[in-house]
């Protein structure tokens, strides 16, 4: 079993330059996450939750505030934190082995030995083993996201980063890789952070679900999901917990200013919504 | 899978144009409704061809020739490669380099000769430094295509791995690209074949080569050996847009079917 760190989040700020001007993305972002610990991260689009997710993972460090794993600060990225994009992003050239085996190219720990066996184990992990040395071309969606999550866990890291890692996914299959992403977190007890806009697969997956609200950025409200796993997705409690975070998105409107402002981010970071183009 | 299957299954209707032309050619000759000087009867061309290519200095004359269509392809292919991956990795480059090359490239490569034989003569140099100039063109604005067309979002998955910048580049900056380059390589594979035989007609002092043959013809008035030196020339030809073909199929057999 992996090493789960803490992750805390203390007084993030983050802007972005649009025309000159400062537009927040993210303002005063306080959170501390267990290790081993669950949290889905939901909010409407703008909120700023993969913005979060880009800067924990290390991608941009242009912000106020600090982010720490384990009490050391976060600068760039690091194979100890691990990340599942929307779109798989498989590299085509490559099989399913060898995408899988990116993880581990800059992995000084293990041996070549070593490699190989992690990078079968992980193709069974997600139950892929009849498609080894299958091309990306050749797997369905779930199967390809599949490999993209057996790609973020080779290397054993401490935080898996999910950023609606099923958005584009049909509903039987989401609803199949939630509990397989499920399984797997209880199989490696590691610390998990899933964004996500779907509210029923944020109070499905999460200890604790994080509703932010945007414009700028903020953390609404923390839900506790105390419930027992596997959790019945039509029970009462399921339903209330599920009703209760819904509600905090209810008197979020959102007003044409905002719209525009999203607009005008948009443009000129294209990248910055990447996963809703996609 | 069988000969006779394997030939039964083909389509032939693509041989119907060639060999209903030779059957005219053959026809107007046999008929004398033709100048039979100027256009010869296919049956003289087979004797000349055969005399020649029994003659030793036939395979020379090939060899000569795809030595430095080669030699020029692998300079000018590696050459633009190089310039390519340059000008799409790096924006500064792009900006010191990018307008002198599309000035460049708007001379045409035919008007290089000159300079070029005034500078290294009519040697193997000068034909070399020609046909890897007319490789390098295709090849350089088909990598730059390919590396300038690369995901943001790829970029991102190398960097959350740690790649270092020579991973960057072979691990994914060239493989990304790999389809436009080996488009450019295509091309540039053609283009120093056509160059190839250019050279030869127009740097005709020195050396020998399947364009040095054909001059040979005309300045002997032996139109036979004019139409088997174009013929040869079309059948190399054919055959490296044939292997290219296969090559690139075969590495990029991981785009499946969208090829």
């Amino acid at each position: 079993m992996a090493h789960a760190a803490t992750l805390e989040i203390k007084g993030l700020n983050k802007q972005y330059q649009v025309r000159g001007e400062s537009l927040s993305v993210l303002e005063d972002i306080s959170l501390s996450i267990k290790p081993g610990e669950f949290v889905s991260i939901v909010g409407s689009s703008g909120c700023g939750k993969s913005t979060l997710l880009k800067l924990i993972i290390g991608l941009e460090d242009d912000f106020q505030g600090e982010l720490l794993l384990d009490g050391n600060r976060i600068v760039g990225t690091s194979l100890e934190r691990g990340i599942v994009f929307q779109e798989h992003r498989l590299f085509p050239w490559l099989t399913v082995e060898q995408n899988i085996g990116i993880g581990l190219l800059n992995n000084t720990k293990l041996s070549e030995e070593e490699k190989r066996k992690s990078v079968q184990e992980h193709i069974e992990l997600v139950g892929l083993k009849d498609f080894a040395s299958a091309y990306p071309y050749q797997l369905s969606g779930g199967m390809s996201q599949r490999v993209a999550i057996a790609r973020a866990l080779v290397n054993r890291p401490e935080v898996l980063l999910l950023d609606e890692p099923f958005g584009a996914l049909d509903a039987f299959t989401r609803a199949y890789l939630q509990q397989e992403l499920q399984r797997i977190w209880e199989k490696e007890g590691i610390t998990m952070i899933l964004v996500t806009h779907d509210v029923e697969e944020a109070v499905y997956l999460g200890d604790r679900v994080v509703v932010m609200q945007p414009r700028p950025g903020r953390i609404k409200r923390i839900v506790d999901i105390p419930l027992p796993r596997e959790r019945n997705r039509s029970s009462a409690e399921f339903v209330a917990l599920k009703e209760e975070v819904l509600r905090e998105f209810a008197d979020t409107p959102v007003t044409e200013t905002e719209l525009v402002a999203e607009l005008v981010v948009e443009e000129a970071y294209p990248n910055i919504h990447e996963l809703k183009a996609a | 899978m069988s000969l006779i299957q394997t030939i039964r299954n083909r389509d032939w209707r693509g041989a119907a144009l060639p060999i209903g032309l030779l059957a005219v050619w053959y026809i107007v000759t046999a008929f004398e409704w033709v100048n039979t000087k100027l256009v010869v009867p296919p049956e003289k061309v087979v004797q000349v061809a055969y005399n020649y290519v029994t003659h030793a200095s036939f395979i020379g004359d090939v060899i000569a020739s795809l030595t430095r269509d080669l030699s020029g392809f692998v300079l000018g292919g590696v050459a633009g490669i190089l310039l390519g991956v340059a000008l799409g990795l790096s924006r500064w480059f792009e900006r010191i380099v990018g307008p002198s090359f599309n000035t460049l490239k708007q001379i045409s490569l035919f008007a290089w000769l000159p300079l070029i034989s005034t500078w290294l003569g009519t040697g193997d140099s000068a034909k070399i430094l020609f046909i890897s100039l007319s490789a390098f063109y295709p090849v350089a604005l088909n990598t730059f295509d390919g590396v300038r067309g690369i995901s943001k979002a790829q970029i991102e998955v190398a960097r959350v791995y740690g790649f270092t910048r020579w991973q960057m580049v072979t691990r994914l900056i060239l493989p990304a690209a790999s389809p436009q380059i080996l488009t450019g390589l295509h091309l540039g594979l053609i283009y120093a074949w056509v160059a190839t035989i250019g050279a030869e007609f127009l740097l005709i002092r020195s050396g020998s080569g399947l364009g040095n043959t054909v001059i040979q013809g005309r300045d002997a008035f032996n139109v036979e050996l004019i139409v088997f030196g174009m013929l040869v020339i079309g059948f190399v030809g054919a055959f490296f847009n044939h292997i290219a073909s296969r090559i690139e199929a075969r590495l990029l057999a991981w785009r499946g079917d969208q090829a």
